[in-house]
C-alpha cells in the first residue's frame, strides 16, 4: 500500500489531513505529464522564460590548471533566478494552477527556491507565500527582499533551529490549514510521495540536456557527474539520466561544514542514520532517540538534516557516492572559480567544485568530469566576504 | 491492559493529553496519577518529538522544553510503568514515527505493552503507511489509534472500518469535525473523539453531543507552560470543570 518507495526509502509519512491534497496532486501530475498541451505549455516557458537549454561551458582554464580530467560546467547558474530551482518552479505551479489552485506555498533555504516560486507566481498570477528560517532571512537578507518585490509575503519562521527544517515544518502547517485554494511547492526531491519523483522528473532536464550537449561536444558520455547534495534536487536532476550508464560515476558532494567530527555539519549520509521525518523513510542527522539534529553549514541551502530518499537509495546500491565538502573547501572553491573562469558560483554548488579541484588531478586528461553549477553566487558575495573578515553589509 | 473500549462505556470519555518530561517527569508522573483521580478517563502522554509538524507553536514549546531537560524514551517508559500500576484508566503514547522506528518499532511497542499502554497515536503515519506500525502494534496488544479528516469522505469511511480504539477524527477547511465524525459513525461503531484547543465548558459541552469523547491537549499544556511544576492544581481543576461539563 505504501507508495512512492526508493528501495527502502520514500513513502507517504503526513498527516492524515494532507493526504487527499497529495493524493490529489498526483492524480493531477499523472494526468498532465504526458498531455501534449501541458508538455507545450511547460517546454515553452523553460525556453523562452527560463532561457533553456542552460549552456554546458567547457572550464579549459580550470581545467588546464588542475592538470587532470577535462571539466565541463553545466551551467545552472545562467537560468532566470539564477539556479536550477525554477525547473521545478515552472512545472508545480502550472500543476497547480491546472488544479484550480490561486496560491502557492514554499520552504526555503538560501532562499533560491522561494526566489523561484514567487517569480512563476507572479508569471502565472498566483498568490504567493514564503517560509524562510529566521536565521536564513538573516544569511540571505537579499533573496528576502527579492521576494518581496515579485510580490511574495515572506514568513521568518523562529521555531526550532529557524533554518530549512524549521522552514519545511512550517510550509506543512500552513498547507494543512489551507488546502483547498493552496498548493506546495516542495523545493526539493524529498518529503511524501509524489513529491521526490515529482521533482526529480522535472529537474531531470539537467542530466538530459547534459548528455546531448556532452555528445555534440566530445561524442562521449561523461567520466563523472558530479553536484552539491542538501535535499538533492539539482544532483538527483543531473543524475537521473545517467543512472543506466554504468560506468558513469554519480559524486553527491554533502556540506561538511566544520568538519564530519565536528558536531557542527550537514553530511547527512555520512553522519546520518536511517529515519523517517517530513514525509519519507531516508538518512538523517538525528541522536539515538531520533530527535533531529541541529545542523550547520555556511550554506544555507545545504544546512539540512536530511536527504531525498532516491539518494538514499542511490547511497545503499552504490549507484552513487557522497562525499563531504567543509565550509573552508567550498569557500576556497567559491573564491578559486571566480578568479580562474569568471564564474561566481553559489556557495551550494561551490561543494561541488571544491571536490572537483580535489577528483580532476588524480584523472586522466582523456576523462571529461561534469559539474552541475546549480546557480549563481552573487546572493553569497556578502556572506563571504563577511567570512574573510571583511566588513560588507548587503 | 485498560481496555480503551470501556472508557466509552455509558460515557463520554475526557482524554487530557500532558507531554512527558514537560517540565520535568517528576511532576508529569504525578499530574498522571492525578488527572485519572480527577476523572480522565484516557491520558494522553506525548513522548516529545524536536519536530511536531501536526501540532502547533504551544505543543512544539513542551516538546522542547521536555527534551532540553533530559527526557528521552527509555526514562519516559520507566515513569509510565511506575505512573501506570497507581491509575485505572487507560494510557496511550503519543508521538511521531522518527523517536518510535529509531528506538526499534519493535522494542518500542514491546515496552508499551510491558508498561500497561493500551493504544498509541502518531500523527504523521497516515493509512498508507500504517503497516510500518500495526504488525508491531499487533505482536504487543497495543492499539493503533487513527486519525480522520472530512476532506475526504472516502478516506474517513477507508480508515474508519478498519480502526482501533477510538478514531481521532479532525475538521477540514470549511467543514466541521463534527462532519467527520458523522461520516465515520455511518459506516462504523468505532468512539469518535475530537480535540478543541481552546477548551471551554461550552465548546466540550456541545462538542460532545456529536462526539464520544473530547481531547484537550494545548488547554492542558499551556497550563503546564503557566504553572510548571505547581501544575497539578490547576489542570485537575480544569479536568473536573471540563468532566462535568460534558457529563451533565
Amino acid at each position: 500500500m505504501s507508495k512512492g518507495r526508493f528501495g527502502v526509502h520514500g513513502g507517504q509519512f503526513v498527516p492524515e489531513i494532507l493526504m487527499n491534497a497529495i493524493n490529489e496532486f498526483e492524480e493531477a501530475y499523472n494526468k498532465y505529464r504526458n498531455d501534449p498541451e501541458f508538455v507545450s505549455e511547460l517546454d515553452t516557458l523553460m525556453r523562452e522564460y527560463a532561457g533553456r537549454p542552460s549552456r554546458l561551458y567547457f572550464a579549459e582554464k580550470m581545467t588546464r590548471d588542475l592538470g587532470g580530467a577535462k571539466i565541463y560546467l553545466k551551467r545552472e547558474d545562467l537560468n532566470h533566478t539564477g539556479s536550477h530551482k525554477i525547473n521545478n518552479c515552472i512545472g508545480q505551479c502550472l500543476i497547480a494552477k491546472k488544479m484550480g489552485k490561486t496560491r502557492v506555498i514554499a520552504e526555503t533555504g538560501a532562499g533560491q527556491h522561494g526566489v523561484a516560486t514567487a517569480t512563476v507566481a507572479a508569471l502565472l498570477g498566483l498568490e504567493c507565500e514564503i517560509f524562510m528560517g529566521k536565521e536564513d532571512t538573516i544569511r540571505q537578507a537579499l533573496n528576502v527582499y527579492r521576494m518581496k518585490l515579485l510580490g511574495a509575503k515572506v514568513n521568518a519562521v523562529e521555531t526550532g533551529t529557524m533554518t530549512l527544517k524549521d522552514a519545511v515544518n512550517e510550509a506543512m502547517r500552513e498547507w494543512s490549514c489551507r488546502l483547498s485554494d493552496t498548493h506546495y511547492v516542495l523545493g526539493s526531491v524529498m518529503g511524501p510521495h509524489p513529491f521526490p519523483t515529482v521533482v526529480r522528473d522535472f529537474q531531470s532536464v539537467i542530466g538530459r540536456e547534459i548528455k546531448a550537449q556532452l555528445f555534440e561536444k566530445e561524442g562521449r558520455l561523461p567520466d563523472v557527474v558530479m553536484a552539491c547534495v542538501g535535499g538533492g534536487s539539482n544532483a538527483m536532476g543531473a543524475f537521473y539520466e545517467f543512472i543506466k550508464d554504468e560506468n558513469v560515476r554519480l559524486i553527491g558532494c554533502e556540506a561538511a561544514g566544520l568538519g564530519v567530527d565536528n558536531p557542527k555539519n550537514a553530511a547527512t549520509v555520512a553522519n546520518g542514520t536511517l529515519g523517517i521525518f517530513h514525509g519519507m523513510k531516508s538518512y538523517f542527522c538525528q541522536d539515538s532517540y531520533g530527535q533531529i539534529a541541529p545542523v550547520y553549514s555556511i550554506s544555507a541551502g545545504l544546512d539540512y538534516p536530511g536527504i531525498g530518499p532516491e539518494h538514499a537509495n542511490l547511497h545503499d546500491t552504490g549507484r552513487a557516492q557522497y562525499v563531504p565538502v567543509t565550509d573552508e573547501e567550498a569557500v576556497a572553491a567559491f573564491e578559486y572559480l571566480s578568479r580562474t573562469e569568471g564564474i561566481i558560483p553559489a556557495i551550494e554548488s561551490a561543494h561541488a567544485v571544491a571536490y572537483c579541484m580535489k577528483l580532476a588531478p588524480t584523472m586522466d586528461k582523456d576523462k571529461v568530469i561534469v559539474v552541475n553549477l546549480s546557480g549563481r553566487g552573487d546572493k553569497d558575495v556578502a556572506a563571504i566576504a563577511r567570512y574573510r573578515g571583511e566588513n560588507i553589509y548587503e | 491492559m485498560n481496555d480503551i473500549k470501556t472508557a466509552f462505556k455509558n460515557k463520554k470519555a475526557f482524554i487530557p493529553f500532558v507531554t512527558a518530561g514537560d517540565p520535568d517527569l517528576e511532576t508529569s508522573e504525578k499530574l498522571i496519577e492525578q488527572m485519572s483521580k480527577s476523572g480522565a478517563d484516557i491520558i494522553e502522554i506525548g513522548i516529545p518529538f524536536s519536530d511536531p509538524i501536526a501540532e502547533g507553536a504551544v505543543i512544539q514549546q513542551a516538546d522542547l522544553r521536555a527534551i532540553s531537560a533530559g527526557t528521552t524514551t527509555d526514562k519516559i517508559f520507566d515513569m509510565v510503568s511506575r505512573a501506570g500500576s497507581k491509575v485505572e484508566c487507560p494510557l496511550v503514547i503519543v508521538t511521531y514515527m522518527n523517536p518510535i522506528f529509531v528506538y526499534g518499532t519493535d522494542r518500542f511497542m514491546k515496552k508499551c505493552g510491558e508498561c500497561n499502554i493500551s493504544g498509541v497515536i502518531v500523527p504523521d503515519t497516515p493509512f498508507e503507511e500504517k503497516e510500518e506500525l500495526a504488525p508491531y502494534c499487533e505482536k504487543y496488544g497495543v492499539e493503533l489509534i487513527s486519525f480522520a479528516s472530512c476532506s475526504s469522505e472516502n478516506r474517513v469511511k477507508m480508515i474508519a472500518k478498519q480502526a482501533q480504539g477510538f478514531l481521532y477524527c479532525v475538521g477540514a477547511e470549511n467543514k466541521s469535525v463534527s462532519d467527520t465524525v458523522s461520516v465515520a459513525k455511518s459506516v462504523s461503531d468505532i468512539p469518535c473523539v475530537v480535540a478543541l484547543e481552546d477548551a471551554t465548558a461550552r465548546q466540550a459541552r456541545s462538542a460532545a453531543e456529536y462526539a464520544d469523547g473530547i481531547v484537550c491537549d494545548t488547554a492542558v499544556v499551556r497550563l503546564i507552560e503557566k504553572y510548571g511544576r505547581d501544575c497539578k492544581e490547576p489542570v485537575c481543576e480544569f479536568i473536573k470543570s471540563m468532566k462535568l461539563a460534558i457529563t451533565q
